[in-house]
């Protein structure tokens, strides 16, 4: 069997005509823009939305909602916003260049590299922060990723769909394993990391965020560059090649993108699943194939999920909260089955 | 050289006389049939063998045989081997079976390297009921928990299939997006449960989402026992019609494949399989996805070899895995669910480095 299966072709796109393609995307932006608006003026308190626009526009240090607003809030919903996006475009990514539907960021190992990384670091180190987190986060996605890249691009051909997605299945089993190994034997560790492993945007505060926004800004910058060429290599390998394309470049470059983006994603908010798998779908029922549209619309559109999921969050049970990760599937699972059935027609 | 290799035939076809019927085996079948169930009946014994209570190899072959019914210790024998070690391991011979050829079907009939028993929610509804009844509703007795999770698998496949369902049929693209989805919502409820849940019950709803066969007894094997013994033939028998799902939905159709009716019935095989597993084992990852792959390796894509072959292997890496999972951390022991993976793991990068370049 080979991996060449189905990407998935709707039959017809929502926006039919290029011409709604660049208004669309302004449409989801300002409407990304009342998401974020919406978010900071929920809460433990509600803020008025003038207090918002008022502390946005003319920060004022003794007002104690405006400290709120720029210290808490504001970090927060941006934080939710990068994470949002940025793993939107590596599952589009990563879809394109598995052609697999099935695939996300997951597939790179960098989910359960970090998790083990993380879970580790506590077991042995004990110090639960969010800033020990996100840099043990981030190197055990980045290693975790190296090592599939290079198993699946082994021998002959480098590195096809199918080898790069059972390399990126088996080293993500192995590695969850020895994290469930811990989770199972140490208490402890359980108790100080269930939070984590879930996915959550609670206590990200600025200097967090500034560390770890540069790479994921890059990496939606640089996927956004490379966005022609992902098309084309969306179509298949063959077909790639045979429109003159140095397929091993595009396919190195794209997954370091794809460490960028995600491995800077769970530096942040931890394991967040879901987003990078349905948004890239979603989108593509709207846009069609070309990854110069793909990759925007899912920034935008993973950016408002994620935001959206979070008021959720923080909303659904006042004062305690729940992790993003959660809530995303309750408010984006049922527009995707009606999207699924509406769309697939084959 | 060459040429003589070419002459001899590389399929095995078994026609019995009279019967309006055919089977046609990879030559590699039989050979690499014989190797696995040897290698399972030497971790067999070994397996029993390996225990606090200490007895010789003869002792374990021969009271497994009822060869030595005179011998003075014959009771305690029999006590340790049948009572004790030999049920669980039948019962994870069995569920890596089960699992193994669920995970089959479901590559084949989504032409998906990245299906698995639990691509139609099995593992997410189990999940949900298991946890449920361990971490929230702790007084329901323990032998409810099988048949809740048992239902909690069967209610979600069933739900998925018919979200998927739409006036043509259905088609295995509908089917893997709506599995995401609803699987997602699944999987928040019990992530709820297990964030919110006393420590204690949460650390045991974690060992039994990653699989476990301790204290299971030969109950559990006949539960499962009769699952296969019906679906797993049938498995066997339908296999050619998964060859024939491979070639796509157009072409299967065009070679006279009742498509809805053929892949209806493998997906009810599948999930049958699956939910059973699940139910006396819990949700042990890993051997449903990767052991058609390693058996694909062995012995070619086709689903005659490939179904049987890919059950054998899935009982013995789970028997080898109860193993060593006793054996690493005595007098404590390792869940199944978590060895699986360990040795499973650099045995299958093993072999994707050897075939790198096919």
């Amino acid at each position: 069997m080979t991996a060449q299966t189905q990407t998935v072709t709707p039959s017809s796109r929502i926006l039919g005509s290029r011409s709604l393609l660049l208004p669309g995307l302004f449409v989801c932006l300002l409407l990304l823009i009342g998401c974020l608006l919406w978010s900071i003026t929920l809460g433990a308190a509600d803020i008025d939305s003038t207090v918002v626009y008022e502390s946005l526009f003319h920060y004022d240090t003794t007002n104690f909602d405006h400290l709120i607003i720029q210290t808490v809030r504001l970090p927060r919903v941006l934080s939710g916003m990068i994470v949002g996006a940025s793993l939107a475009v590596s599952g589009a990514i990563m879809q394109g260049l598995t052609r697999n539907p099935l695939a996300d960021s997951g597939i790179l190992g960098i989910n359960s590299g970090a998790a083990f990384a993380v879970v580790l670091a506590v077991f042995l180190l004990g110090t639960p922060s969010l800033s020990t987190y996100a840099v043990f986060g981030f190197i055990g996605a980045a290693v975790a990723a190296v090592i599939v890249y290079t198993l699946g691009s082994m021998g002959r051909g480098g590195a096809t769909p199918l080898k790069l997605t059972l390399a990126g299945v088996i080293l993500s089993a192995f590695l969850s394993s020895f994290t469930t190994a811990i989770l199972i034997g140490d208490q402890e560790t359980l108790d100080k990391i269930r939070f984590w492993t879930a996915g959550s945007l609670a206590g990200r505060e600025m200097p967090l965020l500034l560390q770890t926004a540069p790479y994921m800004i890059a990496g939606i910058v640089g996927a956004l560059l490379i966005s022609r060429q992902l098309t084309t290599i969306s179509l298949g390998e063959d077909i790639a090649k045979g429109l003159g394309q140095s397929t091993g470049w595009v396919k190195g470059i794209a997954a370091l993108l794809v460490v960028l983006l995600s491995g800077g994603a769970v530096a942040l908010a931890g394991p967040i699943g879901f987003v990078g798998l349905v948004i890239p779908h979603v989108v593509r029922f709207i846009v069609g194939v070309d990854y110069r549209w793909i990759l925007p619309y899912s920034a935008v559109l993973g950016a408002i999920l994620i935001t959206v999921a979070d008021v959720g969050a923080r909303v659904v049970i006042r004062p305690q909260e729940l992790p993003v990760g959660v809530m995303m599937a309750f408010v984006g699972a049922p527009f995707f089955i009606w999207l699924a059935r509406w769309k697939v027609k084959r | 050289m060459a040429a003589e290799k070419q002459l001899r035939p590389s399929w095995i076809t078994i026609r019995p006389r009279g019967l309006n019927f055919s089977y046609k085996l990879d030559r590699r079948v039989p050979l690499v049939a014989l190797g696995i169930i040897a290698f399972t009946l030497v971790v067999l014994v070994v397996s029993i063998n390996y225990g606090q209570y200490n007895m010789s190899v003869g002792d374990v072959v021969q009271t497994l045989l009822g060869l030595n019914r005179d011998h003075p210790d014959y009771r305690n024998f029999t006590l340790v081997v049948h009572t004790f070690r030999l049920p669980r391991i039948v019962l994870a011979f069995l569920v890596g079976m089960a699992l193994a050829v669920s995970g089959t079907i479901m590559q084949g009939i989504t032409r998906n390297a990245l299906a698995d028993p639990y691509l139609l929610g099995v593992s997410s509804g189990a999940g949900l009921a298991a946890v449920a009844l361990i971490v929230w509703l702790k007084d329901v007795p323990a032998y409810v928990l099988p048949w809740a999770a048992f239902a909690g698998a069967l209610i979600t496949a069933v739900a998925i299939y018919a979200l998927a369902w739409k006036g043509e049929g259905s088609s295995p693209i509908r089917l893997i997006l709506v599995g995401i989805a609803l699987e997602a919502v699944l999987a928040s409820v019990t992530t709820i449960m297990l964030l919110f849940g006393q420590i204690n019950d949460v650390q045991q709803a974690y060992v039994w989402l990653t699989g476990s066969v301790y204290g299971r007894n030969w109950e559990h094997v006949y539960a499962i026992g009769g699952w296969l013994l019906v679906f797993l033939p049938a498995a066997i028998l339908m296999a050619r019609q998964l060859n024939t799902l491979g070639l796509g939905d157009a072409t299967a159709k065009g070679l006279g494949l009742r498509i809805e009716w053929q892949r209806g019935l493998l997906l009810i095989i599948s999930v049958a399989l699956a939910a059973a597993a699940v139910a006396v084992a819990g949700t042990i990852g890993f051997v449903g996805l990767v052991a058609p792959h390693v058996t694909r390796r062995l012995v070619g894509p086709s689903h005659e070899g490939l179904v049987p072959i890919s059950a054998l292997f899935g009982g013995a890496l789970l028997v080898l895995a109860d193993l060593i999972g006793r054996w690493v951390i005595a007098p404590s022991e390792l869940p199944i669910g978590i060895v699986t993976a360990m040795i499973g793991a650099p045995y299958f990068m093993y072999l994707l480095y050897r075939s790198r370049n096919r």
